[in-house]
């Protein structure tokens, strides 16, 4: 990995939070990198802790959640060391955050032009006027009406919401914009649309992308790397392409067995059996042992670490041990 | 702009039909006591009374013998032209005149005493919230609920006692001394204040806990909702986010609630007023239940419910112009 | 967003419950079965503490007689006399022992304000779960008439209705309970309405069992907690509202109550004399009832209600963590 086009490395991130049923640890020993103008996916079952990484990169994370370890380094600058006021100036101006729900992250008693105006005048000198014309800019841009700028979130369809909250993440044209499952509340055909106009977005504008998701299938085409995620922790990492191509993880087997490819030729659908485990006790050993076809002995107590296997393909499995 | 006038003429709806329910309420009560209700009201007061107010009683209520669907047409017509009766107790003064100027005590007395309680509430509330664990927060809802657990007419009494009675600091009773002229002249004015303050503190300890405690729920929910986290990711200043993105939604409820919670508020400044001898419509309402002036008593019930029913009719006019949902309906 | 009604100023009443909501973290919420809710109930200090003043009034209230012998309406030394040994709480305006009447009158006051809450829930889960259950027209017409009642301000109508009915003691309680039903008959119509979609309920209606089975065998389970709050604050109004009326001069006055003591209290001017005594005592045990069932609800509320909880969770150093800046902190080796 070159280091001069990194722009965000985590290590060894740990983050955990008191549950009324004890302590539970969402990310454990999480770490990876995003070079500039890449799209990095991040993939998961929910609850594996991908959502909790995008909000702890902007330390936006709700209490009673702490960052127990590790660090994030955004550019030469420590995150986890930011004290308030470099935070506000970090946020969306670096890096941004898109939702899954745009109903949820917009608010309804607010113009979305309003609420982009927020944005850009929080962040730069620009006065009302000017502001107004980049909303419109960015709007438009993404394919709303500007005059859009008066409406409520309430009055725009699911697609539109969606597209106006990109819209207001690309406003201040960050460095990485992390979206979070941009399209999962959407049905098919438009989340098509929108995942191709973020990439005409990003080719246009030059920004990473770390795109968290449940669905494989989505990376696939669209990012440069992928990383899988199981409890809390990464699985399995590597270029897309190669993921595909060559899977190591029994989990990202069962990932990539789980959709149908459109496309290719017809599979059986197999599927995961068994359930996300239960993070407040997860289990010994390797955290996917007990719903893994090919557990060893040794998978039920002792951890496997994430190994290099090949170039820029890492995996946490005992079988490659 | 559209004015949710669909939503507007839903609550005039509403309101139109709960005023007609404190018309007919009052028409059937007198109607209630078992037995011939003329008889039986003329018993229990006709010791008192002269032959003229008895004949005027019973015209007031319709005691005639016509059917009682012809009394109460009657009686719909007289409320509509706003005549509610002769006062017995202040006979022949018609009820009207006399609830006018109980009216305009209550008013000032109530008024002041509910905004400032909302408003420091809301405010206290928002506080607590926005610092959870902090001290506010701590000691606030334990608080507000103990002095809000005080029957409001005690606290009354306690305030009387301690700060009119004790420390002197205030006046006890009535909304003006002896020794100042009705009129706008400023000793007037001051002299007023200064008789207001105690009822109006009772009225605002006893009220605020309630609007505290319920925007301080409602806040922590709103706290908790998505867009105040994309609000802190946006890298708003912490002012904004407080007011402009989660006050302002935890004021909808508030709101809402206000019309509700009023009822109640009413109630306590009446049984305030009483305590100490002010001359609004709780007093009033007192010595008409002690004189038995039934005409007067349902004059001011009526006039009560039909206060409270526009104020929360008020209060659903601020909340359209606050909620742009009910004012647009969604397109999709 | 379900509001959280505000507690009404002075009166009591439980916040709208809906399902414990809002984790953003998203972890499953475990149930809260009636067991469950009860052994929470006993760790929470509050909730302990309001049950032991309800437990000690109503040993009151059972050995009053015992307690404070005699006639509660005798005279019995000189008017307004301050607390001394051989009368507890001194006398009132009319020379009557003031500990015994308080003792003695808890009966009244306790025992009206248990009856209006019950005839105020039970008429709010018949009006409440039918609107809830029935839905449509049912429920429209039944929420109309549930919203005007709350709309009407209650004191006045209540002193218009106390003062035509005859003086007796049945008369507070059924005309408290009129006016109490539909603050509870709107929060059990809100969550028999949510209860109903889900799926046990479908399942049970499909299965053909009777209305009544599922209402009261599926649905009123659910609503336990709910159900008991709503008592516990109608018993709260009761009480207080019971003391309201009687100081007016609307209930019995020939009968000992708090509200009679507070009403010669303030008809015997004992505030302008300085007899303290005459009614601090008597607002002070109403408050403490109050007090004590609004603690119990509000408790009950925060462990349904896990967002409500005082942070506790994590110690005094996180907290100041919370407190100092918004964004998430950063606490290394925490454990």
């Amino acid at each position: 990995m070159k280091n001069e086009s990194q722009i965000l490395a985590i290590r060894d991130l740990r983050v955990r939070y008191n549950s009324e049923r004890g302590p539970v640890t969402a990310v454990d020993g999480v770490s990876f990198s995003i070079m500039q103008g890449e799209v990095f996916g991040l993939a998961g079952e929910s609850g594996c802790g991908k959502s909790t990484i995008a909000q702890t990169i902007l330390r936006v994370l709700r209490p009673p959640a702490v960052i127990t370890g590790g660090s994030i380094e955004f550019r030469d600058r420590q995150v986890l060391e930011m004290t308030d006021e470099e935070l506000a100036s970090f946020r969306w101006r670096e890096v941004s955050l898109v939702f899954q729900s745009a109903m949820n992250s917009l608010n309804p008693l607010i113009t979305i032009g309003d609420q982009i105006l927020d944005v850009i005048q929080a962040h730069t000198d620009r006065n009302k006027r000017d502001a107004r014309e980049r909303a419109a800019e960015m709007l438009k841009r993404v394919g709303i009406e500007p005059d859009r700028l008066r409406s409520y979130p309430h009055e725009l369809s699911g697609g539109m919401r969606q597209r106006a909250v990109i819209a207001m993440a690309l406003s201040l044209e960050p460095t990485l914009a992390i979206m979070d499952e941009p399209t999962t509340a959407l049905d098919v055909l438009v989340q098509r649309q929108i995942l191709e106009e973020i990439e005409e977005l990003r080719t246009s504008i030059g920004f990473s992308i770390l795109f968290i998701t449940h669905d494989l299938s989505l990376l696939v085409g669209f990012s440069q790397r992928i990383a899988i995620m199981y409890a809390g922790q990464i699985v399995e990492m590597s270029y897309s392409s190669e993921l595909v191509r060559e899977p190591f993880h029994p989990y990202t087997l069962g990932l990539l067995d789980s959709f149908p490819s459109v496309n290719g030729e017809r599979r059986k659908l197999i599927g995961i059996p068994g359930t996300p485990p239960d993070m407040s006790a997860p289990p010994g050993g390797c955290r996917f042992h007990p719903r893994c076809a090919k557990a060893m002995e040794r998978c039920r107590f002792v951890a496997p670490q994430l190994r290099e296997l090949k170039p820029d393909h890492w995996v946490a499995c005992h079988l490659y041990d | 702009m559209e004015l949710g006038v669909k939503y507007i003429f839903q609550r005039i709806g509403f309101y139109l039909v709960a005023a007609w329910v404190s018309v007919t309420l009052n028409f059937i009560l007198p109607r209630l006591m078992p037995g011939d209700p003329a008889s039986l009201l003329l018993s229990r007061i006709s010791g008192r009374l002269r032959p003229e107010q008895i004949d005027a009683l019973k015209k007031v209520y319709g005691l005639t013998n016509s059917p009682l669907p012809v009394q109460y047409i009657q009686y719909l017509k007289q409320v509509l032209h706003g005549n509610l009766g002769i006062s017995i107790y202040n006979f022949p003064t018609p009820v009207s005149e006399v609830i006018a100027t109980g009216l305009m005590w209550t008013l000032l007395l109530g008024l002041t005493a509910v905004v400032i309680s909302f408003v420091l509430g809301n405010l206290i509330g928002v506080i607590a919230a926005w610092r959870r664990g902090g001290w506010v927060d701590s000691v606030m809802p334990p608080l507000m609920i103990f002095i809000g657990s005080f029957p409001y007419f005690w606290l009354a009494m306690l305030c009387l006692f301690v700060f009119g009675f004790e420390l002197k600091l205030f006046p006890i009773s009535h909304a003006f001394g002896m020794n100042v002229t009705v009129g706008f002249n400023l000793p007037f004015l001051i002299d007023v204040v200064r008789h207001t303050i105690l009822p109006a503190i009772t009225i605002v300890l006893v009220s605020t806990g309630g609007w505290a405690l319920g925007m301080r729920n409602t806040m922590i929910g709103v706290l908790s909702e998505d867009y105040i986290t994309m609000a802190d990711a946006k890298g708003l200043s912490n002012r904004r986010i407080m007011f402009g993105y989660a006050a302002r939604n935890a004021l909808l409820p508030a709101v809402t609630g206000f019309g509700i919670a009023l009822g109640y508020v009413v109630g306590g400044a009446l049984l305030t007023e009483i305590v100490f001898s002010y001359p609004g419509l709780g007093f009033q309402l007192l010595t008409a239940v002690q004189n038995l002036d039934y005409p007067l008593m349902q004059g001011l019930l009526l006039v009560i419910t039909l206060a409270v029913l526009i104020a929360n009719f008020i209060v659903d006019l601020i909340y359209v112009r606050l909620d742009p949902r009910v004012r647009i309906q969604a397109r999709e | 967003m379900e509001a959280n009604e505000p507690r009404i100023p002075g009166v009591t009443a439980p916040s709208v419950k809906t399902r414990p909501d809002n984790n953003n973290i998203g972890l499953p919420h475990p149930k809260y079965p009636l067991r469950d809710l009860i052994r929470k109930l006993t760790q929470n200090k509050k909730v302990v503490a309001g049950g032991t003043i309800l437990v000690a009034m109503v040993f009151v209230v059972a050995f009053a007689p015992l307690i404070a012998p005699g006639d509660p309406m005798a005279f019995v030394a000189q008017a307004n006399q301050p607390p001394s040994a051989e009368h507890l709480l001194g006398t009132s305006g009319q020379g009557q022992d003031v500990f015994v009447q308080l003792i003695r009158g808890s009966r009244v006051s306790l025992l009206t304000g248990v009856f209006v809450g019950l005839i105020a829930t039970i008429l709010g889960i018949i009006v409440g779960m039918t609107a809830g259950y029935f839905g449509g027209a049912v429920d429209n017409i039944l929420s109309v008439v549930m919203n005007v009642f709350l709309v009407i301000p209650g004191l006045p109508l209540l002193v218009v209705l106390a003062a035509f009915l005859p003086r007796t003691p049945a008369t507070i309680v059924l005309v408290l309970g009129l006016t109490g039903w539909p603050g509870t008959a709107r929060v059990l119509r809100a969550q028999t309405l949510s209860v109903r979609t889900k799926e046990y309920v479908s399942a049970a209606i499909v299965g053909g069992e009777s209305i009544f089975r599922v209402i009261f065998a599926e649905i009123l389970p659910n609503m336990a907690s709910i159900v008991a709050s709503s008592l516990l604050g109608g018993i709260a109004f009761g009480i207080v509202a019971e003391a309201g009326l009687e100081f007016l001069g609307l209930g019995d006055t020939s009968r000992v109550s708090w509200g009679t003591i507070l009403y010669w209290a303030q008809n015997n001017a004992g505030l302008l004399t300085g007899a303290w005594w005459t009614f601090l005592p008597p607002g002070l045990c109403i408050a403490l009832a109050a007090f004590s069932l609004t603690l119990i609800n509000y408790s009950v509320d925060e462990i349904t209600n896990p967002a409500l909880r005082s942070q506790r969770s994590g110690g005094a150093i996180l907290r100041k963590l919370y407190l100092r800046s918004r964004a998430t902190p950063v606490v290394p080796n925490e454990k």
